[in-house]
């Protein structure tokens, strides 16, 4: 049984911890906030120089080659420091779409920009309110111009080109779009979370080509969704553990009738339910990347597991760690709500709790079917 | 990471998967022995081929084997259908105390008969006025010469009345803080004075006992630990308690609710079309294949040959509510049908019915819910315990309800 990351990889989870701790400090975090710039390019520009958005990234593309455990170690720091930069949406998703389905040319175009970070790239799927329904997608891509509107793209104000979601006939595709030309209007929305800039991105005959020499198939579209869910759920993960630990120091620190309000079953039993939720969306996750990483056919049942359980613990840590600390939890001085945006904001992308409690069940009767 | 053998593990695997297709009871004149006198025949059996209680000391009984060999021990065997174990309480927590504590010849008199099974022990903590707070126990011993002489009661004892042999803390000085005032015995069960009363549960079974001391006679001898330092002795006992009863939780998984499911219908429509029904099941999932996969994080610990961390402690905890709230909900689902749980007529032999029967024990037993709760804010969050009203008073001025 070795069912734990390697020393090399724990070693690069101090070493992301601590460049985190240093340059992403809850101050850099509240500055974004602050402002409307939606990302801090500086950190950004400093974690391509770690070559994080180099990771998965084959090395013939100028990226490193590594495996999907070192991307979630990076993921997991990501979420505990809250970083305020477009890692998710360019590495997990965009980058991910381009090397699995790109042709030679677009990947050779794309990768090595994408893989130094000199390059944002943004991933357009939602269109309105609502579950994803891809028999009801409205964009559509006539030759190499391609039209409809997408909503709360996150990243889209700062990245270079967008992979986006289309229908085009009966088909399924995704196409690339540069996003600095005519034809390509954003619009900035005010999120939950702008410490993650979000925009409305507005296509009127925008050039573009289809993202390799073939439509997408719903299995494809489903393995790629899969693979961002694990390295989502890392990163949920890591806003959870950091929601207990604030929540955890508070209650050691704040006294209230005369004791350490942690010393109060009421608080100890609320902690220990973040506890138990964190360690069941950890070793969850951990199956997600296993499945992830060598490839196993149970991916889709590891990865909706992972979703769900990190989507759980996320939620309940952020909404807890406010309650913890009482009124000055519900102020914009504390941390705290931090956390709760951004827990919320990342349970809401790739489809929320329910569309992942559906494919979980999915994928179980699936593989009892076919045990039997 | 993988989910492999490493090369020695397999190894070993192999040789005790070999060794049970050989020597695993099938025969009829087996199965119809009492279960116990089954219990004990197999535990023999493995003891005299030396794969009983393995990871002991060979002098003791065992082969010495390393924590992730008594694992892939148990996976092994637990591949067939063999009796209920009756050792787990003195196995798994008597005999480690006794490991600890005890003088070296009882160590030689009693380990390799609890390896052998050939001697069942039973522990004699919890009393009527004592059981989360197990410090505030009342049964008394008094010195008399070279003896004790103990008086009073227990209750939820495990197999007392089959029991060769028990551990029990007493209190032997009442003038101090309760925790202070507190000694460790051993007993026989078979001495004059001691009365075991079988208690019915609300299943309907009694798997427990109350178990009554009146002017029990035992020799300082069978003290284990220094007088007064009973709750020492009696934490290293504990400390083994949720390892032996952590366990698992029986036939009631998500595979079960999913056939369940599969098997009905809700307007029409199958059951497992209903998105009620789906988010409960893919909760339920989260939570069991979480505690799954939080055991083979322990176990690379142990393949490893690291101690495993603190996260196991979640397990008694996520899995009885479970067990509780998967056999309400699949009732529900069954509707009227769903409180039948005669084993012939229950859809799933009634499997659903026992489990939801049974897991209020499964909650309280071994640390409650609460109690559980606690552990995990202070023993792994650090958080401080609640200030104790009794703390630092004698035993005999603590208020009582």
């Amino acid at each position: 049984m070795n069912f734990e990351f390697s020393e090399e990889q724990q070693m690069l989870r101090e070493q992301a911890r601590g460049f985190l701790a240093e340059h992403c400090t809850t101050a850099v975090v509240r500055a974004v906030l602050d402002d409307d710039s939606g990302w801090d390019r500086a950190l950004w520009q400093k974690i391509a120089e770690m070559g994080w958005t180099a990771t998965t990234v084959p090395e013939a593309y100028g990226g490193l080659g590594l495996s999907y455990y070192e991307l979630a170690v990076i993921a997991e720091e990501l979420g505990r420091a809250v970083a305020p930069v477009p890692f998710s949406s360019s590495v997990y998703l965009a980058c991910e779409a381009i090397n699995r389905f790109g042709t030679e040319g677009q990947k050779s175009a794309w990768l090595p920009r994408l893989a130094s970070g000199e390059c944002v790239a943004a991933f357009a799927m939602a269109e309105r309110p609502g579950r994803l329904a891809l028999e009801q997608l409205q964009t559509q891509r006539t030759a190499d111009r391609i039209s409809g509107t997408k909503t709360t793209v996150a990243d889209a104000a700062v990245a270079d080109v967008a992979v986006v979601l289309a229908r085009t006939g009966s088909e399924l595709e995704l196409c690339l779009v540069p996003l600095k030309q005519d034809g390509v209007t954003i619009e900035p929305v005010l999120t939950l979370d702008s410490s993650r800039g979000h925009s409305n991105l507005v296509l009127k005959e925008a050039p573009t080509e289809r993202l390799g020499d073939k439509p997408v198939t719903q299995a494809q579209w489903n393995r790629l969704l899969d693979g961002a869910a694990v390295l989502f759920s890392w990163e949920q993960l890591g806003v959870a553990e950091s929601a207990l630990l604030q929540a955890r120091d508070y209650a050691l620190q704040r006294y209230a009738f005369g004791r350490a309000i942690g010393s109060y079953q009421a608080i100890k039993h609320k902690l220990a339910a973040m506890y138990v939720k964190n360690t069941l969306a950890r070793s969850n996750a951990y199956y997600g990347i296993w499945a992830l990483a060598e490839g196993s056919d149970e991916l889709s049942l590891a990865a909706a597991t992972a979703r769900v359980a990190a989507i759980q613990a996320a939620s309940f840590a952020a909404e807890e760690n406010i309650q913890t600390h009482g009124g000055m939890g519900f102020t914009w001085e504390f941390d705290c709500h931090f956390y709760y945006r951004r827990a919320k904001l990342l349970s809401l992308v790739i489809g929320s709790e329910s569309v992942w409690q559906d494919r979980l069940v999915d994928a179980l009767a699936r593989q009892s079917a076919a045990a039997a | 990471m993988d989910f492999n053998d490493t090369p020695e593990e397999a190894r070993f695997r192999e040789e005790a998967a070999d060794w049970l297709a050989e020597n695993v009871p099938t025969d009829d004149s087996f199965r119809s022995l009492a279960p116990l006198q089954q219990a004990k025949m197999w535990q023999k059996r493995k003891y005299d081929a030396g794969w009983a209680c393995i990871g002991w000391a060979p002098e003791f009984g065992g082969r010495g084997a390393s924590p992730i060999e008594e694992v892939i021990w148990r996976q092994e065997e637990s591949r067939y259908e063999l009796p209920a174990t009756f050792f787990l309480i003195g196995q798994g927590m008597i005999a480690p105390t006794l490991m600890a504590w005890a003088s070296d010849e009882d160590k030689a008199r009693f380990l390799p008969r609890l390896a052998s099974g050939e001697e069942v022990w039973c522990q004699l903590f919890s009393e009527p006025a004592g059981g989360s707070d197990l410090a505030a126990l009342r049964t008394r011993a008094e010195r008399d010469g070279d003896d004790w002489i103990i008086n009073g009661q227990k209750i939820w004892t495990s197999g007392a009345h089959y029991s060769d042999y028990g551990v029990i803390v007493v209190r032997t000085d009442p003038n101090v803080p309760k925790h202070k005032g507190l000694s460790y015995f051993y007993v026989d069960m078979k001495a004059p004075g001691v009365e075991v009363k079988p208690i019915k549960q609300l299943t309907g079974d009694a798997d427990f006992n109350e178990v009554y001391f009146t002017d029990v006679r035992v020799a300082d001898s069978c003290r284990l630990g220094e007088v007064g330092q009973g709750w020492q002795v009696a934490l290293t006992t504990l400390m083994n308690e949720r390892a032996a009863i952590g366990g698992g939780f029986g036939q009631m998984d998500v595979s079960l609710a999913l056939s369940v499911a599969q098997g009905l219908e809700i307007d029409g429509q199958p059951a497992l079309g209903n998105a009620a029904v789906r988010e409960k099941i893919a909760d339920w999932y989260v939570q069991e294949a979480g505690l799954k996969y939080t055991g083979y994080r322990s176990l690379t610990a142990l393949s490893r040959g690291a101690l495993p961390g603190p996260e196991n402690s979640i397990g008694k905890l996520v899995g009885a509510p479970k067990m509780q709230a998967m056999a309400s909900y699949l009732m529900d689902l069954l509707g009227a049908s769903g409180a039948i749980a005669d084993e012939k007529l229950a859809v799933k032999a009634g499997i659903i019915q026992r489990a939801y029967m049974g897991a209020p024990g499964l909650r309280i037993a071994g640390g409650t819910d609460e109690i559980m709760a606690n552990i995990i804010a202070e023993r792994v969050l650090g958080l401080p315990q609640e200030p104790r009203l009794d703390k630092g008073i004698p035993f005999n001025e603590v208020p009582t309800g």
